[in-house]
């Protein structure tokens, strides 16, 4: 049915925007306890994604609750079986958000010191852990045709888990470096871009594995081989991977952030064309998998919801750019001495 | 212990701690926002330094409430995927569009209200908050119809084993869900009012900040004044629509076994469940909870007896956490109409003025146990009618519902240690001083 089929790249997309707004903060927070030196480097790196952070953490919220609403099975049947890596994830997010809040509310070093531990474990947790879960989901998950999950934690944690986990910080670290050559100057922005040119050829390498594991890991390719010109997706995300190097090389910055926000979408879109029409398939008997057919919600549910979304996906993402628009520029001590500032 | 009784304290303890923040955002975002249209309307900058102290406790508590509103989401899908498979086609989406058309645009511009004091106009800025408080309200609205549907289930069918949606206008147009959202969302600008009112009133009692304080108290008693009389009176209507779709749980929190006409109304009692009686009755009125559920004192009141014994709801727990509400929520009205006769001479009342400052935890009380009773009331019942809590909850296994929920009251301990450590610090500091103060302070000297 079209309107399944919507839906299934709908709920792809909302997870590839949250990656790609609420990664780069990820990949500010993994940086933040080494290119933060002194108390004014940190400040300016977390006020950098001060006004935007929460607002970009609800695309989760939404992808989250978009999946719940159109397929509901996968919704029931992801959260209890990553049961665990999900409250890690959770716990995680919980830190961070306060810790943003909190840091600057007492005048004491140690009292920083613990917001900033925060900071580093609810950034890095969840870039490591939506890599290995969607790395999971790609190459399959043991359940069985009840949809319940016969793995632990530590079953998430195989090879291609972790390399999917390892793909993710690195291209999290990536577009937070190139945000915070977009909002700093001086010594913390020679840094932070040095910092960039040296990860990206890092980035190159994992992707490259990452590509060619997926080909002895999971299924993905199967779709692509058997309808060719979904390899565009392929071709689109490694020119934007370049296109990162090409503009970094002529400071671009901005140019070359939103080359990399195209690598992460095109990245997520390389697993969810493979996945099509799976959304969560069962590694213990293809058919257990839950699919765009097998696990949608009513078809009188998945049109109220495309209304919805159709109208106010634009909405946000209308007074998203205008809030982005907003806070451009640079972050500077003025930014930094004003009261509420972080 | 089994999964569904961890999964109901972890239930429990995350909910409870979330609707800890979740009622003062709902209710300080409006008074800041009229705080701040009052500085843009007259230029006097008391509203502006107002908008400021209360902002930042405002903020605060915001940050709790948010990072811990994920919780929810997660968790009907971690804990409870058989309800989430089940109640996914209406649930689910209410949940979605919450999200979608409300959380959104709260979310976003608590950015720029945060940071953008230079970078938009006065006018705009006072929007901004308006809008904060506005979306904040429209995400009640669609959280309260998903709670309304899970209360009083319209518009669906049961097909394979699950509810499908058949008629929105009906799950959104649900009276059950209408009652709630105006019974709960005035009950959160009661405690808000409250909230403010105490803090106003320490530092009054200090006689520090007097003018400062002397507004901000007068603005949250008009407010709090205006709210506990409409939530008493929605609390009267809800509880009648209350008796019409949940009878056990109106017979469970009037503590009322026989089905009986001209049935009394127990001001005390302590409900014996096991032998299926109050074994003490003190203060009965003849006829008068039929009189308040039909307005008739002749009319017919089912009991709990009429009810096989494993759909009855926990007695206790709903009878008290009910007549601890109701009896909370006499008092907002009398203090804030007491505080209305004083409103004048505020500073000679050091009497009432403790009394408001000490009465800053009780809407908190009678909040959280109005969704005590919402929530335990309800029970068997997940989906009231359709769908048991026992059959609901997740295949995991109970080790990891375990460790997880001793993480929650490990982490949300912290939180709410550190929340209400900063609450406190910044409310007993007080506002920045009048900027006019500073010049003239530096400038005496020097021109002496």
């Amino acid at each position: 049915m079209v309107l399944q089929t919507i839906w299934f790249f709908l709920w792809g997309l909302l997870w590839a925007l949250f990656f790609m707004t609420d990664g780069f903060d990820f990949g500010i927070g993994t940086l933040y306890p080494f290119l933060g030196k002194t108390d004014q480097d940190k400040r300016i790196m977390i006020n950098s994604l001060g006004p935007l952070w929460d607002g970009n953490e609800v695309w989760l919220i939404t992808a989250g609750g978009v999946t719940f609403a159109a397929f509901p099975t996968v919704y029931a049947v992801m959260f209890s079986s990553l049961y665990s890596a999900l409250m890690l994830i959770l716990f995680a997010l919980i830190l961070r958000g306060v810790s943003f809040e909190f840091r600057g509310k007492v005048d004491d070093p140690r009292w920083r010191k613990i917001w900033d531990t925060c900071i580093f474990i609810g950034s890095f947790t969840p870039a490591l852990l939506f890599g290995v879960v969607f790395a999971n989901i790609f190459k399959g998950i043991p359940i069985d045709h009840n949809g319940i999950y016969h793995g632990t934690l530590f079953t998430l944690l195989n090879p291609y888990g972790l390399l999917g986990g390892v793909f993710f910080v690195m291209l999290f670290l990536v577009h937070g470096s190139l945000w915070l050559a977009i909002k700093t100057e001086g010594d913390l922005h020679d840094r932070v871009a040095s910092v960039a040119n040296k990860l990206w050829p890092v980035l190159l390498g994992v992707a490259v594995i990452f590509l060619i594991a997926s080909k002895f890991s999971t299924r993905l390719y199967d779709n692509y081989i058997e309808h060719p010109a979904f390899f565009i997706v392929i071709l689109i995300t490694v020119i934007a991977l370049f296109g990162i190097k090409y503009f970094m090389v002529k400071k671009s910055f901005f140019k070359a952030w939103f080359a990399s926000a195209l690598t992460i979408v095109g990245s997520t879109f390389f697993g969810i064309v493979g996945l099509y029409p799976n959304l969560f398939p069962s590694s213990l008997n293809p058919r257990y998998s839950l699919t765009a057919q097998n696990a949608s919600s009513s078809p009188l549910t998945l049109k109220i919801m495309l209304i919805v979304v159709i109208i106010f996906i634009p909405i946000v993402i209308g007074y998203q750019i205008w809030t982005y628009n907003l806070f451009k520029g640079k972050v500077t001590k003025e930014d930094l001495a004003y009261e509420e500032a972080y | 212990m089994d999964v569904v009784l961890l999964s109901r304290l972890q239930f429990a303890v995350a909910t409870m701690f979330h609707f800890l923040f979740v009622p003062l955002t709902l209710g300080l975002s409006v008074l800041v926002a009229f705080m701040e249209t009052k500085y843009v309307k007259t230029g006097d900058e008391t509203y502006l330094r107002m908008t400021k102290f209360w902002g930042k406790l405002f903020l605060i508590n915001f940050a709790v409430g948010v990072v811990t509103g994920i919780t929810l989401e997660f968790q009907f899908g971690t804990n409870w995927s058989r309800y989430s498979v089940f109640v996914g086609d209406i649930f689910g989406s209410l949940l979605a569009i919450e999200a979608t058309a409300a959380f959104f645009l709260e979310s976003t511009l608590i950015g720029v209200w945060i940071f953008g004091w230079k970078k938009i106009s006065k006018k705009a800025h006072a929007i901004v908050m308006w809008l904060i408080a506005g979306a904040g309200t429209m995400s009640a609205v669609w959280i309260l119809m998903a709670n309304g549907w899970m209360q009083h289930p319209v518009g669906f069918t049961i097909r394979d084993g699950r509810a499908e949606l058949v008629d929105f206008a009906a799950v959104v147009f649900n009276k059950f869900a209408i009652l709630e959202f105006f019974h709960t969302v005035p009950a959160a600008y009661i405690l808000s009012a409250f909230f403010v009112m105490g803090i106003s009133a320490y530092h009054l009692l200090k006689k520090q900040h007097i003018d400062f304080f002397t507004k901000s108290f007068r603005i949250a008693l008009v407010f709090g004044l205006i709210f506990s009389i409409f939530t008493a009176i929605t609390g009267d209507m809800h509880g009648v629509h209350v008796a019409e779709t949940q009878p056990a749980k109106l017979a469970a929190m009037e503590a009322h076994w026989e089905t009986t006409t001209r049935a009394p109304l127990h001001l005390f009692a302590v409900p014996d469940e096991k032998n299926e009686r109050n074994s003490v009755e003190i203060g009965s009125i003849p006829g008068f909870l039929s009189f308040l559920v039909r307005h008739d004192f002749n009319a017919e009141v089912r009991g709990l007896k009429d009810f096989p014994k494993d759909e009855r709801p926990p007695v206790l727990l709903s009878f008290f956490s009910f007549r601890t509400m109701v009896a909370l929520g006499t008092l907002f009205p009398l203090l804030t109409i007491i505080g209305w006769f004083k409103r004048n001479r505020l500073v000679e009342s050091p009497g009432y003025l403790k009394i408001m400052l000490w009465s800053i935890p009780l809407p908190y009380i009678a909040i959280e146990l109005g969704w005590v009773l919402a929530e335990v009331g309800r029970q068997p019942w997940i989906v009231y009618g359709l769908m048991k809590t026992s059959d609901a909850a997740s295949p995991v296994a109970s080790f990891q519902v375990l460790i997880s929920l001793i993480a929650f009251i490990l982490v949300y301990s912290f939180l709410g240690a550190v929340g209400f450590y900063l609450i406190t610090k910044n409310a007993k500091k007080g506002p920045e001083p009048a900027p006019e103060a500073v010049p003239e302070v530096v400038a005496e000297p020097a021109a002496g």
